[in-house]
């Protein structure tokens, strides 16, 4: 099976792995509103890709692309070795895609599910009801197979959704944002299930705007905003490009706000909001080192925060924005100027 | 797998679907049952005595007046089972499990020819039971051989065949179910406006051309020829050509809306 899905194509370098998801200059507008501006990925067969992203940057509008739901306007895109343009039909042989909303039917139950993936992937009656039973009790819904899919959980509808997904064995999996909306314990669940596909050397893009999951699942993550890469990499390539966290200190008093501003090196101030704010890992040490200076100098915060890097942060420092609360403090003439910042004035 | 089994595996696949839909939730089947079966009713037991006067040049009486509603009540029935079919096609592409569908190696028509012989199927159990209520308050053929009978149910199937069509492209280009119930109306409007309850002699002149000119007409009249014995004519070649000039329209337009872009 694997031979079918990782072709040697003209186009493949031979040094590298063969690419399970490329694509080149991928473009697409609705209307006058351009959803997708020129995107550029390779993904290696076998590994997990995430694309991170707030809403509305054009992470679903990428996965209906490159799933055939929908055309794109320009660009490449290969799939599992097809061109999505010209082979269609070869791509979605080697697919499953799990979408942000559930592609179950509501009306019949989850085993009547189960089997319709079945039937459409033309397995016998004996292998179907075979593969739709170990699937379900894998998902932990053999309780519930008898009754309608209308009626399940939302965790349950995801469960069910992934395991029609992969009745058809696909050594591609698309799923976008599979944990949104789940409760802490179902989105856990939802990543072992994840990890345990990679294990059997499944090729994932999924979908988040979740840093963590990103973090927790993905061999590499691209940043998707306004319809382009703002970066990509590991995980850790990404965190370097994440501005470190901060201590941020309230004060009611002035006088003693602008006292702490003197006392403390290194901050950026807010005056109209009488807070200050530290560049800081949120460490113990660096905790007790700031509030021995403030010690020293008879000065008390009525508020201490510490605040960790998120992927407000990521975006912020990827696209130059300007934090609504000010406590990145973009508005601060000396702030080194950020790569981003220039090409978006620029369009 | 070729083309051609794959088509039909996937499409089969699909009917049993829309069976099993149909089956767990057959309230909007029934509801839509109702309509034609209260029409014969009212028509028969309520307005009978008075609308017999007007066919047969005034000498028929109420059991004459049974004999001429029921053609037109049958394609009633038709009609408005199709309105059911576009309906659940609206409401069934906005549902997730269509976007699935599409991103799976699968026949692309089968979801609609699922839809579509789902739908036939449902007119013509329809027709089935409405034909039996009529029969019941006293129906009955005028010497039809068992070839005649035959030729009548192969012509309300096709009819519902041309219909279901129609109205799966009803269903497609309507944004919501609401939207298919009224974009669908037609189909049980015309029925009205044809032949079904009065001769079209009986119409002003200024109105006769639409009623006349409409697929409804010629069918039931054919229907009448061949349940009742009267003259065909033309009607029959009029109604086949209809029919299939509507399902190779519809079928066309069909699948153009669903090949395109989901919304």
């Amino acid at each position: 099976m694997p031979s079918s899905v990782m072709p040697t194509s003209k186009r493949s370098d031979g040094h590298l792995p063969p690419a399970a998801v490329s694509t080149v200059g991928l473009r697409k507008s609705y209307g006058d509103k351009l959803v997708l501006d020129g995107i550029d990925l390779r993904i290696p067969a076998g590994s997990v890709f995430a694309l991170l992203g707030p809403n509305g940057a054009g992470k679903t509008t990428a996965v209906k692309i490159l799933s055939t739901l929908i055309t794109a306007d320009g660009g490449q895109a290969q799939v599992a070795g097809h061109d999505i343009a010209s082979s269609p039909d070869g791509v979605r042989a080697a697919i499953g895609v799990t979408g942000q909303f559930s592609a179950v039917d509501g009306l019949i139950t989850g085993e009547e599910n189960m089997l319709l993936m079945a039937d459409l992937h033309h397995l016998s009656k004996r292998e179907g009801r075979r593969v739709a039973a170990e699937l379900l009790e894998r998902f932990d819904l053999a309780e519930a197979a008898k009754k309608p899919a209308s009626s399940y959980s939302g965790g349950m509808k995801r469960r069910l959704d992934l395991a029609m997904t992969l009745v058809g064995n696909p050594r591609i999996i698309f799923l976008d944002e599979p944990t949104t909306g789940l409760d802490p314990r179902s989105r856990h669940n939802m990543w072992q299930i994840i990890r345990e596909l990679v294990s059997d050397g499944v090729t994932v893009f999924l979908t988040t705007q979740y840093l963590e999951e990103a973090d927790e699942l993905a061999d590499r993550i691209a940043v998707l905003n306004d319809g382009r890469i703002a970066a990509e990499g590991s995980a850790d390539d990404l965190k370097r490009l994440i501005p470190g966290g901060h201590v941020r200190l309230r004060f009611t008093d002035p006088s003693a706000y602008r006292s702490a501003a003197v006392a403390l090196s290194e901050v950026t101030r807010d005056d109209e909001a009488l807070s200050l704010s530290i560049p800081s890992d949120g460490s113990q040490r660096e905790l007790r080192s700031i509030l021995d200076r403030l010690d020293s100098a008879g000065i008390e915060a009525d508020e201490l925060t510490v605040h960790t890097p998120d992927l407000d942060d990521v975006f912020f420092a990827l696209t130059g924005g300007t934090r609504t609360d000010g406590t990145s403090g973009t508005d601060d003439p000396n702030q080194p100027s950020r790569p981003g910042r220039s090409k978006e004035t620029a369009r | 797998m070729s083309s051609l089994s794959l088509a039909v595996r996937d499409s089969n696949t699909m009917l049993r679907r829309n069976l099993l839909h149909a089956r767990r939730y057959p309230s909007l089947t029934l509801n839509l049952l109702l309509t034609p079966i209260m029409m014969l009713l009212l028509f028969v037991y309520v307005f009978g005595d008075v609308m017999s006067a007007g066919i047969e040049d005034g000498g028929a009486d109420r059991s004459a007046y049974i004999a001429y509603l029921v053609p037109g009540i049958l394609l009633l029935t038709i009609g408005g089972t199709t309105i059911g079919s576009a309906v659940s096609v609206s409401t069934d592409m906005n549902e997730g499990i269509i976007a699935r569908f599409r991103t799976m190696a699968i026949h692309r028509g089968s979801v609609l020819i699922g839809h579509v012989i789902g739908s036939v199927l449902q007119c013509v159990m329809s027709v089935v039971l409405v034909g039996a209520v009529a029969v019941a308050i006293g129906f009955r053929s005028t010497d039809a051989t068992a070839v005649e009978w035959i030729l009548a149910l192969g012509l309300l199937t096709l009819v519902s065949l041309a219909f279901t069509w129609i109205a799966v492209g009803m269903g497609l280009s309507s944004p919501n179910a609401e939207a298919a119930s009224n974009n669908a109306l037609p189909l049980v409007v015309l029925p009205f406006i044809s032949s079904a309850f009065v001769p079209v002699d009986a119409m002003p002149g200024w109105f006769r051309p639409i009623a006349e000119y409409q697929p409804f007409t010629p069918a039931i009249e054919t229907l009448r020829g061949l349940l009742l014995g009267t003259e065909i004519g033309h009607n029959g070649w009029l109604a086949v050509a209809w029919c299939l000039v509507l399902a190779v329209l519809g079928c066309f337009w069909s699948q153009s809306l669903f090949s395109r872009d989901p919304r």
